[in-house]
């Protein structure tokens, strides 16, 4: 099995942490696995994205050219990346981000999470892209969230391990929406 | 070997750098490869090494030359309008027999270009640039596993044949992230350096380092000197990858990461029916010519995969020596071909040697 | 009763390869007594340039690195940073230092990299037989300025000693002549304490020799002295321009 995955949004919003911390998990649990952000003056300007594989088998190009999985943290990135997902994929949303009407207007099939609202609820918007993993284990079951919560103590320095707990109460939430 | 991690392909180039025993860097930022420069800001001078900022790509160069010739490893890194600036160090690196480690994460050209991954500057690193009858080794990774390797081993190399060892990859190489396995301890060949011109000390004589000499006849014999020893390389340190060359009816050449795409169409054709081959040069320089050429009765064609107007296919040509027909399929810009795009056109190259 | 030759061991005894009247055997002999006295031959690495003086190795006693035209500095930056307790030098004429080398050397002294050059300023291009220079005077007459350098046309001289003594990283300039023997011996006591205010890890040094060159300049050996004498002098002034009062 191989997902390809796309993950997209405002910088700041932890589009890239988020397609590194999938691959991480993907590689405790000993799958192949690539990341590719994007670079140079995109970074800097609005949207931001990365390019991430979870594979059974080696990976041929780090660089997409379509996705299985569009993760659209807002508005720009459903516009941009929607055509990027392939006939049989899906786009997953933050709908605290992108109008209810945008996502009935497209043909792919889209599953949605309020990430934003339920992070800002749990204190710290910053883990609105747990919230979304969260509801990309429950669609696909792509990866273990115990990988992810081991891949959160690797990832993260010392000093912010006591953020993992609530980031796993995101996780879980995500997980059960 | 260490536990697998998962790291940016320009950092690991940076890590190799500094288990390959070389603690002084020369750089001046360009992207898509300003990883490098920041790992190593950090580390070398907790390791009691140098990381110097030049003012241009031409300053770091020649600190590596200087540093060089005082007998430290050294090395540099830069992608290709800045590997343009460093063409003439390379030739003083090549006329004065200096080792030197530059690392060229290509993007795209020509002029400014684009910051995208492009393979477009293969003539560039293979085939000079700058003046003289000299060449450089040209390692070739596709995965971060080998850009580790090869960087650590392009140490090595360079000290070993005294020259320039270049590590050519692509964007698209230094910014994704990939598992790595770190070797416990580095294959690290020491070299005594005689040559160094590192002070007197108690050596009893002067040393001096230098690629200029007036005299046609003493000219003439370091210029064979030197093409002895790049036959020697030739000789030496050829490295390819072949994967289902056996019985395939066609064989894609291809090195970096479109080697990367061609190992999944390969897996597409079979579906298919289809037998793809794929011939993957690790060394762009010296060139796998002869075990290239062993594939020419066997195949119908031959189709070189570049992200490029069609630079390596020259050497592709050299190999096959007109024995089997040679194609081209290139993107550029950034642009990287698809696994369908690919498979289509290794269907039509068939279709048409079948008439 | 034989004479006993004062010939510095960290000057190899051979011909010079330079013209009659030159000023490079004088500057090459100063800086040969200078590592003698400072007693650092086994330590010194000196960076030839590209010019008349690019193969100075050839009668140096002491490690010589040769570098491309304009990248001494920096050549000298990777030798300083690998090997910071061996005294390094650059040996750079006008071409190479003020014109196609400008961006390297003005970058040395911005980093206070801890190196010394020589700067040999003849005002005109000694080995592609005589063009105009970044310190051609003024009406000077060269191959590239048959008519005189019109700074209206081709622009003006730079003053390379005092655009580097204005970089903090310098710590000591100084612009001395070759014209006759009291200037000889004040320029050899300048090159020593360059040296010396690189031992002692002050800053970047420098020194700018007026020298001369009666082949392109069209002059014999003594008309060139009162060349400097009358047109190098009244231009560039000679004098210390940075550390005068340091102590080393």
């Amino acid at each position: 099995m191989q997902y390809e995955i796309i993950i997209a949004g405002f910088g700041g919003q932890g589009v890239l942490s988020a397609g590194r911390l999938l691959v991480y998990a993907g590689m405790l649990e000993g799958k192949h696995v690539s990341w590719l952000p994007s670079y140079g003056p995109e970074m800097r300007g609005g949207t931001a994205n990365c390019h991430v594989i979870i594979s059974d088998e080696e990976v041929g190009s780090p660089i997409l050219n379509f996705a299985d999985i569009a993760i659209c943290m807002n508005l720009p990135s459903f516009d941009k990346f929607e055509t990027f997902v392939r006939d049989d994929g899906f786009i997953l949303c933050d709908t605290s981000m992108v109008s209810s009407e945008k996502i009935s207007e497209t043909k792919r099939k889209v599953y949605g999470i309020d990430a934003t609202t339920k992070a800002i609820e749990l204190g710290n918007k910053a883990f609105a892209n747990i919230f979304i993993i969260g509801k990309l284990l429950q669609i696909t079951k792509i990866l273990r969230p115990e990988s992810i919560e081991k891949a959160l103590y690797d990832v993260l320095p010392e000093k912010k391990h006591y953020l993992i707990p609530i980031e796993m109460e995101a996780l879980k939430m995500g997980l059960s929406n | 070997m260490s536990e697998k991690v998962l790291m940016k392909g320009n950092d690991v180039i940076a890590e190799a750098c500094i288990r390959a025993g070389c603690l002084h860097y020369f750089g001046y930022p360009i992207t898509p490869q300003t990883e490098i420069s920041h790992y190593l800001a950090k580390r070398l001078p907790e390791l009691g090494g140098t990381f110097l900022q030049a003012e241009s790509e031409i300053a770091a160069i020649n600190m590596v030359y200087g540093a060089s010739a005082v007998g430290a490893r050294v090395m540099t890194s830069s992608s290709s309008p800045g590997i343009s600036l460093k063409q003439e160090g390379f030739s003083y690196i090549a006329g004065a027999e200096l080792p030197a480690v530059v690392i060229d994460v290509v993007r795209c050209g020509p002029g400014l270009g684009g910051i995208l991954p492009g393979q477009c500057d293969y003539f560039q690193v293979t085939k000079g640039g700058g003046h003289g009858d000299y060449r450089n080794i040209v390692l070739a990774p596709n995965s971060v596993q080998e850009l580790y390797e090869l960087t650590v081993e392009s140490f090595n190399l360079a000290d070993k044949y005294r020259m320039l060892c270049m590590v050519m990859a692509d964007g698209s190489m230094g910014q994704m992230m990939e598992a790595v396995q770190f070797k416990d301890k580095e294959d690290i060949t020491v070299y005594d350096k005689p040559w160094a011109t590192n002070g007197m000390g108690n050596r009893g004589h002067s040393n001096f380092i230098t690629s200029v000499n007036v005299n046609p006849d003493e000219l003439e014999k370091t210029n064979l000197r030197l093409q002895a020893k790049y036959r020697l390389v030739e000789k030496n340190e050829i490295r390819y990858e072949e994967i289902n060359c056996e019985n395939a009816d066609i064989i894609v050449v291809s090195y970096g990461t479109t080697s990367r795409i061609i190992k999944n169409v390969i897996k597409k054709a079979k579906k298919i029916g289809i037998n793809v081959g794929l011939f993957r040069p690790i060394t762009l320089w010296p060139y796998p010519y002869e075990a290239l050429a062993k594939h020419t009765d066997k195949v119908k064609a031959f189709l070189s995969v570049e992200l490029s107007a069609g630079q390596m296919i020259e050497d592709v040509r050299l190999a096959v020596n007109g024995k089997s027909n040679c194609y081209f399929y290139g993107r550029m810009g950034g642009h990287i071909p698809a696994q369908q795009e690919l498979l289509d056109e290794i269907i039509r190259i068939l279709k048409k040697e079948d008439k | 009763m034989a004479k006993e030759r004062l010939h510095p061991k960290s000057i190899q005894d051979k011909v010079w390869h330079y013209c009659p009247g030159c000023s490079h055997g004088i500057v090459h002999r100063i800086i040969g007594e200078v590592i003698d006295e400072l007693n650092i031959q086994k330590s010194v690495i000196g960076i030839a340039s590209v010019g008349c003086s690019y193969n100075n190795y050839e009668y140096f006693n002491f490690d010589v690195i040769q570098a491309a035209h304009g990248r001494a500095p920096a050549v000298a930056t990777g030798v300083k940073r690998v090997l910071p307790n061996n005294v390094v030098f650059t040996y750079q004429g006008d071409g190479d230092l003020a014109a196609i080398g400008t961006a390297e050397i003005i970058h040395v002294a911005a980093r206070g990299e801890r190196l010394t050059t020589i700067f040999i300023n003849n005002a005109i291009y000694g080995m592609t037989s005589g063009q105009m220079a970044p310190t051609t005077l003024p009406e000077q007459i060269t191959k590239t300025t048959p008519v005189g350098r019109n700074t209206d046309y081709h622009g003006f001289p730079i003053r390379i000693s005092e655009m580097l003594a204005l970089q903090e990283g310098t710590a000591f300039v100084e612009r001395v002549s070759t014209h006759d023997v009291k200037h000889i011996i004040k320029a050899k006591k300048a090159i020593k304490k360059a040296f010396m205010v690189q031992q002692a890890g002050l800053g970047f040094s420098l020194v700018e020799v007026l020298s001369t060159c009666p082949t392109n300049w069209g002059l014999t050996p003594l008309e060139s002295q009162e060349w400097i004498k009358d047109h190098m002098i009244p231009y560039y002034g000679i004098g210390n321009l940075k550390g005068k009062d340091i102590k080393v």
